[in-house]
């Protein structure tokens, strides 16, 4: 029985949307972020997911890609490469020599549907954890009563 | 006259098992919602279980049962609305096979739990 598997599976999913989540966080609080050069401006982080697959041996001894498990890990964070947003306040202390300030290049919209993605993905993880201990539990019963 | 337990049980330990596997099949798909270029899988459980079923009916009460191998039964899922970056597995579709595929366990449950109370009564003679 491969119960054991679809926690690691509904794990590795709830891991990955929050990391998700901290990046949506972090771009949101930084969204009014200002910066003295364009290098130095906030750009938003996103998280790259991937799937991993763990092969694992059933009853015939046969491993393959074919029967592995499907987790999700994080393979990478990259900067967002949007433009940054270059405004003219030469009263601003931090601003150039020119009197630019750069502020983060975050897409707040995008950010928020970015976030309720996340969530409704971890709270579907949370129900496949809640059907399998409930699916568990009743196989435990079994022969009982 | 002995009593087959495995007989008796029939297909409904197969169909558990089966359904334990492709709830983690799933929960793979559930899990890589949002991956790039994840392709789907799901298990044809109607050609996993005739094969298992003409199995159980043409056996005699001496044969044990085989091992279930379902693994030359995961297909790829056909999506009904391609997505751009490649992944086939929507949120909407996999959460309704997997809880489909949980009412499923729970029914073969409930079979081999009647089998079994029939069994218990014959043995006991009530």
């Amino acid at each position: 029985m491969a119960f054991n598997s679809i926690y690691e599976i509904a794990g590795s999913a709830m891991r990955a949307q929050t990391v998700r989540l901290n990046t949506v966080a972090s771009n949101l609080a930084n969204a009014d972020s200002v910066a003295g050069s364009e290098q130095k401006a906030y750009h938003a982080l996103k998280p790259v997911f991937a799937t991993l697959y763990q092969s694992m041996d059933v009853s015939g001894g046969q491993t393959g890609p074919m029967l592995g498990n499907a987790t999700v890990r994080v393979a990478d964070l990259v900067q967002s490469d949007r433009n940054v947003d270059r405004r003219y306040e030469p009263n601003n202390p931090i601003a150039d020599g020119k009197g630019f300030v750069y502020y983060s290049n975050v897409n707040v919209v995008e950010e928020m549907a970015d976030m309720m993605s996340a969530s409704r993905t971890f709270q579907s993880a949370a129900d496949v954890i809640t059907r399998t201990n409930s699916m568990q539990q009743s196989l435990l019963r079994l022969g009982q009563s | 006259m002995g009593i087959s337990v495995d007989k008796a049980l029939g297909v409904h330990q197969y169909a558990l098992a089966m359904q334990v596997e492709r709830s983690r099949v799933i929960a793979g798909n559930l899990a890589n919602v949002d991956t790039p270029g994840y392709l789907a899988r799901d298990y044809d459980f109607k050609t996993a279980l005739k094969d298992v079923a003409s199995g159980v009916a043409n056996m005699s009460s001496q044969d044990r049962l085989p091992d279930a191998d379902f693994s030359s039964d995961l297909r790829y899922r056909v999506p009904m609305q391609p997505s751009e970056d490649g992944n086939t597995s929507e949120l909407g579709v996999e959460q309704t096979q997997f809880a489909s595929n949980a009412m499923d366990f729970q029914t073969s449950l409930t079979f081999l739990n009647l089998t079994l109370g029939g069994i218990r009564k014959a043995i006991e003679g009530q």
